[in-house]
């Protein structure tokens, strides 16, 4: 493309004038984030244990060739070189039961979360954007959703069905978890759409959610990215208490629901710690990889928080 | 103010409206007949099945129009009636619940006040010293990160499995009858250690980390940097950043009221201890729905409750929310 | 001799390096004067201001000294330099808007102040009082919260909690910045009154409006990347600037009267040099319509009249 023709294309849209030296500044914003990203211990050590938890999910169940439910040796056995995590109560095999429950859990987590930050997002932007008698509204219904406690709703919901699977419990609770996150993305929204550059996309003709889109929610990537891995976290520990208390699925094998039974078939008192450590340690070590991510993330795209 | 807890009554009374409608609303989604299928999912002695069949045909009325099922449903509410347990029949719903309150009370109200001080002053205190931020930091980070019932299961596992020093189930002993006397109430008070101090100890880890990042960031605040260029003593600074990182964590704590409420229900189920999380769960086990139901809303008000407490102390110690801007040049 | 700062050189810890914000400054102040220092955005103005009362996390007092009173200013130290701090050294910030505690009454907030510097608030309360008639705040405002002032209240009242133990340099740092006209000249004023009432000896008075700063500065200094360019009586600076940058920036400034038909406005086409890694010699050298071969050598900052100093090599 000619000189000429640039010229000619950069005069004719504002926006697209706009946008070009933006997309410069951009780009040297996030390749310098990814350079401190890489060189973050926090960041790196958190996505680790994440990264390693979900290869024994996908490739945990691959090496047990029978399934978590499947009685297959001695009772309340300790860990030995057959039994990795030892045997249950009846003789299941506890591993195959762990690696199958982190399967449940990062399913649960990645789709509860994802799903608790569309929504969350969606009405936050909504909100913020519209202003009006659109942010009333959807305020007061930000504001009942928090009040409510999801584990009591969750508790009359569940109650009821017959039989519930991964998918209807992700749902649920990401029915619920949204709202801390509309309310901070519909403050964030407000201070932005007075700015210039989201005048100027008004001003060339761009709808409200081209302007959400392209304008506004880039501005915020970073704390998107951070709010989901939060509501990641979140959603995870949900389940695991929903789990807990007899509400998950009905089938499959999930971390919550070992603790479950092993609190329930005595394993405490019988000291056999290797039914419910596992579980409960698999849980801390991946939430709590999460959180210290997320504060490796904000010191990557927080100047002011990196260390000399 | 009036406007503040106008808005704030209104929505908490949208809220219990809302709920109230939900569990109304809930059982009639299921197929078939409602009053047979939770009959027949009940084992039931035969008595008990016809004074039930009473009640629910009362209550979901099907021979009366819907809406009139919905008044009833709140008319009962309104009197306390919040049906006849199944599970424990005859016993009515309300007064098994009330016999559980008092346990989850004593678990919650102390490890909530405790954990939110020892917190605030611990993270307050970490943020002054490296070594300390950074043994603290991944500390708290590992114990919010931690499952209530899981660090519940450990102290079980750990203090009364192994050592021996705590009970491991109950509210009190088996063997000892319940009276004002010094020995039952250290009997209830060692039965009640374990699950406390499991709800203490995630919680305080909250806490402590969130103060801890807020003093910074109160510390880095223009009026911080202006006292220091005064020559302000740093514990003057750092006790207006302390008094002014309390105010978002007690808009925090409104907030977290529903996780901790769950926490402590699970808490308790490690530990049978009587309270309304061992009740749900004997509830849920036993199929019996008016128990769940009760309980449910039992706990609905009771965080509402809670949080009106707590945005009622916010006014009181916040001092923007009394005053706005009253004029002058 | 009031003030006396002699070669002072502030450095930044940046991760890239360290910004040399100030790079070798020294001037006096005499007893009672108030002096103007004007300079563009980046200049070192504020640093110099900052570094005179507190050293910020990242600067470095790489060397040079600062004399107040004959006393040295141990600026490098902070705990020695607390004594210094609000008795002999103040600062009126350039956030004085948002300097004062939110969440205490103004009141409480000036008595805790003072009794932690060791003051009794109420051997100092009429004299609190009797200044805030002064700047036309009400005595009610002491049991007011921040909030509930004006932008212009609280910016008064940071002023009178600057002052209130008559501290002999007083460091005005972009006071007027933020506000309206109208009330600019009423901070500027309010300045002058507390120099005419010896509430405080010395005054520095920063910001970049040249403008302003000429109507009530006994002198101006002129700052550019990190060093002095220029500084002189106030009457002189402006009639007579030595320095090209001087010269350009008072003729970037609109004259009452005379219209942009007649005589164009013009900018100084360009902008600072990076001070992380400055270029040698005279830092000026590559916006000046003036240089030659000799500006590749740091021109040194000398007196070419009384009480008008220049670093430039075409002005001596």
């Amino acid at each position: 493309m000619s000189v000429s023709d640039q010229e000619e294309l950069a005069a004719a849209t504002p926006a697209a004038a706009a946008a070009t030296p933006v997309t410069v500044a951009e780009l040297r914003a996030s390749r310098e984030a990814l350079h401190f990203a890489r060189r973050n211990r926090k960041l790196l050590l958190g996505a680790g244990v994440v990264l390693a938890f979900l290869v024994v999910a996908a490739v945990g169940p691959l090496l047990t060739d029978h399934g978590p439910n499947e009685y297959v040796g001695p009772p309340a056995q300790r860990p030995s070189a057959d039994w990795w995590f030892g045997t249950t109560m009846f003789g299941q095999d506890v591993f195959a039961q762990f690696a199958h429950g982190l399967r449940s859990t990062f399913l649960v987590g990645l789709l509860g979360g994802g799903l608790a930050a569309v929504i969350g997002m969606t009405i936050g932007f909504t909100a913020g954007y519209r202003g009006g008698i659109t942010d009333e509204v959807l305020n007061m219904v930000t504001n009942v959703v928090l009040v409510i406690p999801t584990l009591a709703v969750l508790l009359i919901i569940a109650t009821y069905l017959r039989v519930r699977g991964v998918v209807p419990e992700a749902i649920f609770i990401a029915a619920f978890s949204w709202p801390w996150v509309a309310r901070a993305i519909r403050a964030q929204t407000f201070s932005l759409r007075s700015r210039d550059f989201v005048d100027l996309a008004r001003l060339s003709g761009a709808g409200g959610a081209r302007i959400v889109f392209r304008e506004i929610a880039p501005n915020m990537s970073s704390y998107l990215f951070m709010t989901f891995i939060l509501l990641f976290g979140g959603a995870v520990l949900t389940a695991a208490m929903l789990d807990f208390i007899g509400l998950g699925p009905t089938d499959g094998m999930s971390l919550g629901l070992m603790m479950n039974n092993a609190v329930l078939w005595s394993a405490l008192p019988l000291g056999m710690w290797w039914w419910f450590v596992p579980p409960g340690l698999g849980i801390t070590m991946i939430v709590g990889a999460l959180y210290i991510m997320n504060v490796g993330l904000d010191e990557v795209f927080n100047p002011k928080l990196r260390e000399l | 103010m009036r406007q503040y807890f106008q808005r704030k009554l209104g929505i908490y009374a949208l809220t219990f409206f809302v709920a109230v409608t939900v569990d109304w609303v809930i059982p009639r989604f299921m197929p078939g007949d409602p009053v047979q299928t939770m009959l027949a999912r009940a084992s039931l002695r035969p008595e008990a099945s016809e004074a039930m069949q009473a009640y629910y045909t009362g209550v979901f009325g099907l021979d009366v129009p819907i809406w009139r099922q919905y008044l009833n449903f709140w008319n009962a509410l309104l009197h306390g009636d919040l049906g006849v347990s199944i599970w424990l029949f005859p016993q009515p719903v309300t007064s098994v619940i009330l016999r559980a309150i008092p346990y989850t009370l004593a678990l919650l109200v102390p490890a909530i006040l405790l954990s939110w001080w020892a917190g605030n002053k611990f993270g307050a205190y970490a943020a002054r010293r490296r070594w300390l931020d950074n043994t603290v930091l991944p500390v708290g980070y590992v114990l919010t990160a931690t499952p209530y019932m899981w660090l519940g299961i450990l102290l079980a596992w750990a203090l009364a499995t192994v050592a021996g020093i705590f009970p491991i189930a109950g509210g009190y002993s088996f063997d000892v009858e319940p009276s004002w006397s010094p020995s039952f109430l250290v009997n209830l008070a060692r039965h009640w250690f374990l699950p406390f101090a499991s709800l203490f100890l995630v919680m305080f880890g909250g806490w402590a980390i969130g103060m801890r990042n807020l003093i910074i960031y109160e510390l880095e605040a223009d009026y911080s940097h202006y006292l220091e260029a005064l020559g302000a003593p740093q514990r003057l600074v750092r006790r207006y950043a302390f008094n002014n990182a309390l105010l978002p964590q007690l808009t925090g704590l409104a907030l977290q009221l529903g996780v901790i409420v769950a926490g402590a229900l699970v808490t308790e189920i490690v530990f049978s201890y009587p309270g309304l999380g061992y009740l749900i769960l004997q509830a849920i086990n036993n199929q019996d729905f008016f128990l769940i139901q009760g309980a449910f809303l039992f706990i609905i008000v009771g965080v509402l409750l809670a949080n009106f407490l707590v945005d009622v102390v916010y006014v009181l110690v916040d001092p923007r929310t009394r005053v706005g801007m009253r004029g002058g040049a | 001799m009031s003030l006396r700062v002699d070669n002072l050189k502030v450095w930044y810890r940046t991760l890239r390096g360290e910004v040399r914000a100030l790079d070798g400054v020294s001037f006096t102040v005499a007893d009672g004067e108030l002096v103007g220092l004007a300079g563009e955005s980046g200049c070192g103005k504020s640093t110099l201001g900052k570094s005179l009362i507190r050293l910020d996390g990242r600067m470095r007092h790489v060397d040079g000294t600062v004399e107040l009173d004959g006393k040295e200013l141990p600026i490098g130290d902070s705990e020695r330099m607390n004594a210094f701090r609000f008795k002999e050294v103040s600062i009126i910030p350039q956030y004085a808007m948002s300097a004062m505690n939110p969440t205490r009454r103004i009141g409480r907030l000036v008595a805790e102040l003072l009794e932690s510097r060791g003051v009794r608030p109420d051997g100092v309360r009429d004299e609190l009082l009797r200044r805030l008639e002064l700047v036309g705040l009400a005595p009610e405002v002491l049991d007011r919260y921040p909030i509930e002032l004006s932008g212009g209240m609280k910016q008064r009242m940071v002023m009178v909690i600057s002052t209130l133990l008559n501290p002999s340099l007083l460091i005005a740092d972009e006071v007027t910045s933020a506000l309206d006209v109208s009330t600019q000249k009423a901070v500027a004023e309010t300045l002058v009154s507390f120099r005419d009432r010896h509430y405080v000896k010395s005054t520095l008075f920063i910001t970049h409006d040249l403008s302003l700063v000429y109507q009530i500065a006994d002198s101006i200094i002129v700052m550019y990347a990190g060093r002095l360019a220029e500084r002189a009586p106030t009457d002189t600076l402006v009639t007579t600037p030595r320095h090209p940058y001087t010269r350009m920036l008072l003729s970037a400034l609109p004259e009452v009267g005379v219209r942009y038909g007649d005589r164009r406005l013009t900018g100084i086409p360009g902008s600072p040099p990076s001070l992380l890694d400055p270029p040698a010699g005279c830092r000026f050298r590559d916006r000046c319509p003036l240089a030659f071969d000799k500006c590749v050598e740091q021109p040194p900052f000398v007196e070419v009249a009384p009480d008008h100093q220049v670093a430039c090599w075409k002005a001596f």
